[in-house]
């Protein structure tokens, strides 16, 4: 049963050949017999999950049922769920249990689907490898010695493992593109906007989007599908028509336009992950595409950029974690200046402090020009680069990371060469644009990933030439043995 | 040494929006502690501000009362600090470019002159909670009620020369506020608040002085207060040889005094960015033309049509239009008894004086306008006396009813039948023969006393008018 894809599993709702609680049940009982290695569930809440699954059975049984009904996914813990603790990765929010649900998750649930728990993710969704949990790191499914990735580890490992047929996640530099490519996995970070971010705990909220780890695009298209639409609690969201995601997944691609920005393929991508990147076009060729050489001059402006806006952002955004009204607070505070110093740095890890400190110095009057506003300045030269990429070609592809997984504990001392590893992603949050990485082929066992972005709103094109690829080839299939 | 005084105001005045600025709780003062809160207002994790439309168009409206350039393009900022009743550690406000550009309203000094007072600026800003520090056994309480609620911050120019022009602006733009329904004014409440920045320099110097900021005074009464003490303290410490200092000063109105809350060395870095939670707000020129459009009638223009269509005083229409409640008062008053003079002469004297000792507001006095109308009528017609309709008033005021019942029950209605008021003349002539001999050896005053005499007899009762005809007429017979 966990080798089936949603869509494969909606059949098999349907058509009675297991039951969601069945389902559930299977699912349950391999989260426990593996997560405990490895970690991908910071909380399991396989009570709530039965009795969803129940309630899922008897919608499919009075033919009610809508497409995502009775299927199980993990969320990412930074959704607040109703009853549910929302740790956020964080000490700070270890006995949060938030008042409501998330819209997102709101979604799933009237859609019917089954919530098997709260994946594990970098403290406030700050990281590349899911170090920084509270938590505990999370290992990678293809290599315990590798990170999974992050912010998103826990819901791409959860995936990758099969401890889950699908999860959320958040990409705010990269988040769900660069886990999804170490794991093996499809991981769609829709247009800013076009995912409500109301209840998910906010990390940059200008960058901060949700999206999908599934095993395959037509999967990632039924989520979004369920996710995707205005919020009216959310003032970033976007009024745009929600098409049916399903739809275009299976036109032809020939004709199509792809760019290949050089910029991408420059000093430090791995000469053995350019080599899987290069057979992916070749496949792509011989479905008929089309490539050409592009450039977006200003990427090696990405990284300063977002490592400005992004934690200017979060030093406030922080704020309020401060142990006067939920959340860590300290023990016997002498007063009001005790209590916020010892809550807040008791509460909080070194890297989230570390971004604090940088986004509070960069905001600080004196320096607020030479920094944050030159950073937005910034954020608007790439986003023409884009702009104006897309007025040659449909879609671009680059490699999702430099290189494949790295080792737990191999960038702990080496915040910069971290901060690096995000550097094909990043560029696509600055402009607030969609993107995927889909699996593409190993180097050494570990998976590599191939990033398309498209214009914005785009999503139904880029899932289409994602699944186009996907019936041609079938690294997506590949499952580490281990949780075959 | 000269001194000169230079002075500009914050005011805050709460916006009476329904719901607070961006979420769905209402704004109802008075409630228990921490219900009326959401998850917006507790600053949950996840949350996000969604602008309440009311606020902004009320905003805009004030904007349009003071003839201001509306901000087409306006962003919300974040203002960066902690504080136990900010949910967040930031509040939500206006910097670079705010709702409301550059304005200007009059103000009338006490020689009957207009000056112009600028405003440089009105800003869209949330309010914090409370803190409360009693009943907490050394721990501090927190009502996040307040949280939230909508205010606007209106930043005047140092325009103003002295307290009496401090309280004159802080007057108007409290008419101007209430005139147009975007705040209710209740000082009592902090509704309506205000903040003095204040300097002296020596008369003829160009520059300004080093100023103070006195924080949140909230009474017309304390901000002239408030500033007289900070002047002196300011002359005193320069011409005893001393500088005065940057700093915030926080008034205490039972001490009379300000005393020193924060440097300008401890002032905060508030790492003010725009709030990326919230879209800039764009408004076009028709929205702000339908909004201009909807004005009422504001206090200036009220009071000029006071002094041309009701023929008062440039002051008695300066006290009758400072309040729109006092102005509709009269003016219903005026068209229902018919007579302007009188009205006015009653709603300023009578009824405000009778407010004003009783320390009720104009919308809680207990006579209203129609009544006053009533009483007015029957002194037009001659039915009561001046001095008979102060009783019917006190009357009214304590027991309610209109004038004509209470003429009636209680018997006051004038005596007019000449040949009743002849008889009662010939009494009091027959009765005091001294004192027509007096008068009539030429001690005029002595008419008083008969007039007096007459009253007396009637309670008050006979027409003055025709009393002193008679009198006239028989005493020189």
């Amino acid at each position: 049963m966990h080798n089936k894809t949603i869509a494969q599993l909606a059949a098999g709702l349907k058509s009675g050949e297991f039951s969601s609680v069945e389902l559930t049940q299977h699912y349950i009982n391999r989260i426990k017999n593996y997560d405990g290695e490895l970690n991908s569930y910071i909380t399991v809440s396989d009570e709530q999950a039965l009795a969803q699954a129940k309630q899922a059975d008897e919608m499919i049984a009075s033919g009610k049922a809508q497409p995502l009904t009775g299927i199980p996914f993990a969320q990412k813990d930074i959704f607040c769920t109703n009853g549910v603790k929302t740790t956020c990765g964080s000490k700070m929010l270890d006995n949060f249990i938030a008042p409501y649900d998330a819209t997102v998750i709101e979604s799933f649930n009237n859609a019917g689907a089954v919530m098997l728990g709260k994946t594990n993710m970098d403290e406030f969704a700050m990281g590349s490898s899911n170090e920084t949990s509270y938590y505990g790191t999370v290992k990678n499914p293809w290599g315990h010695e590798y990170v999974p990735g992050g912010s998103s580890g826990g819901s791409a490992a959860s995936v990758a493992a099969r401890l889950a047929p699908a999860s959320t996640g958040t990409d705010t530099g990269g988040s769900i593109r660069q886990p999804a490519a170490l794991c093996n996995l499809t991981g769609l970070k829709p247009s800013y906007g076009r995912v409500s971010r109301y209840g998910m705990i906010a990390f940059a909220s200008s960058l901060d989007q949700a999206g999908t780890f599934t095993q395959t695009a037509e999967d990632a298209a039924l989520m979004l599908n369920v996710m995707a639409g205005l919020d009216q609690r959310d003032s970033t969201s976007i009024d745009e028509p929600v098409p049916d995601y399903t739809e275009d997944l299976n036109q032809d691609l020939s004709g199509l336009k792809v760019g290949l920005p050089k910029e991408y393929f420059a000093d430090g991508l791995d000469s053995d992950v350019a080599k899987r990147i290069d057979d992916a076009i070749t496949e792509y060729k011989k479905l008929g595409a089309e490539f050409v050489e592009i450039s977006l001059p200003n990427t090696h402006l990405s990284v300063p950029a977002y490592y400005i806006v992004a934690p200017a952002e979060c030093s406030s955004n922080l704020s309020r974690f401060d142990g006067v009204r939920f959340g860590y607070r300290c023990e016997n505070p002498e007063d009001l200046e005790d209590l916020y110093k010892r809550s807040r740095g008791e509460g909080f890890g070194d890297e989230v402090k570390r971004r604090i400190m940088v986004g509070a110095y960069a905001l600080s009057s004196g320096y607020y020009d030479a920094y944050y506003l030159k950073a937005q300045k910034i954020r608007r030269l790439i986003a023409n680069d884009f702009t104006e990429a897309f007025k040659k070609v449909d879609v671009i592809m680059s490699p999702t990371t430099p290189t494949p997984a790295f080792k737990v504990g191999e960038k702990n001392d080496d915040p910069i060469s971290m901060y690096y590893s995000d550097i094909y992603t990043i560029a696509v949050n600055l402009a607030g644009l969609p993107g995927v990485s889909i699996p593409c082929g190993f180097v050494n066992n570990l998976p590599v990933g191939l990033q398309i972005i498209s214009p914005y709103f785009a999503e139904a094109k880029l899932l289409n030439v994602a699944h186009q690829y996907q019936t041609a080839t079938d690294w997506h299939q590949q499952i580490p043995e281990k949780y075959k | 040494m000269q001194w000169e005084v230079v002075i500009g105001l914050e005011i805050h005045a709460q916006l009476a929006t329904k719901s607070k600025i961006f979420s769905g709780s209402s704004t109802a003062f008075g409630s228990e502690p921490n219900t009326q809160a959401n998850a917006v207002d507790l600053g949950l994790p996840g949350v996000l501000p969604v602008m309440n439309k009311e606020a902004l168009n009320m905003a805009i409206k004030f904007g349009t009362a003071i003839n201001a350039e509306i901000g087409k393009t306006s962003v919300f900022d974040r203002k960066n600090y902690f504080y136990p009743d900010l949910p967040k550690g930031y509040q939500t406000t206006q910097l670079a470019l705010p709702i409301v550009g550059l304005g200007s309203v009059d103000i009338e000094l006490e020689d009957g002159t207009t000056k112009t007072i600028g405003v440089t600026r009105a800003h869209l800003e949330e309010d914090a909670g409370k803190s409360l520090h009693e009943d907490f056994h050394g721990s501090t309480g927190v009502d996040l009620n307040r949280a939230g609620t909508p205010l606007i911050e209106i930043v005047s120019e140092p325009d103003m020369r002295s307290t009496k022009e401090a309280v004159a602006y802080m007057r108007k733009i409290h008419s101007i506020v209430t005139y147009i329904g975007i705040c209710d004014g209740n000082m009592q409440e902090g509704s309506f608040r205000c903040d003095a920045n204040v300097s002296v320099r020596p008369k003829g110097q160009e520059e300004f002085g080093t100023r103070a900021e006195l924080k949140n005074i909230n009474s017309f009464r304390f901000v002239e207060r408030a500033i007289d003490i900070e002047i002196e303290r300011q002359i005193d410490v320069i011409e005893a040889g001393g500088e005065v200092v940057q700093e915030t000063r926080l008034y205490d109105s039972n001490k009379n005094e300000t005393r020193s809350m924060r440097s300008k060395e401890d002032a905060m870095d508030y790492r003010y960015f725009p709030d990326p939670d919230l879209l800039p707000i764009v408004v076009t020129d028709d929205e702000i033309e339908v909004i201009r459009n909807s004005l009422p009638e504001l206090p200036d223009a009220k009071k000029a049509r006071f002094i041309k269509e009701f023929n008062l005083g440039a002051d008695d229409a300066g006290i009758l239009t400072a309040s729109l409640e006092l102005a509709d008062y009269f003016e219903t008053a005026t068209k229902e008894s018919g007579d302007s003079k009188l009205a006015s002469n009653w709603v300023i004297s009578e009824l405000t004086g009778r407010l004003n000792k009783e320390n009720l507001d104009i919308k809680s006095s207990p006579v209203n306008a129609n009544q006053l109308a009533g009483l007015l009528a029957r002194i037009k017609d001659n039915t009561i006396s001046g001095k008979i309709a102060k009783e019917v008033f006190d009357a009214m005021w304590t027991d309610g009813g209109d004038a004509d019942s209470i003429i009636e029950s209680k018997g006051l209605k004038q005596i007019t039948d000449t040949g009743a008021l002849e008889e009662m003349v010939d009494k009091v002539i027959a009765d005091n023969p001294d004192q027509v001999e007096q008068f009539k050896a030429g001690k005029e005053k002595l008419m008083g006393f008969f007039v007096g005499q007459i009253m007396k007899a009637t309670q008050g009762k006979a027409n003055p008018g025709q009393i002193n005809q008679l009198l006239k007429k028989k005493l020189s017979e």
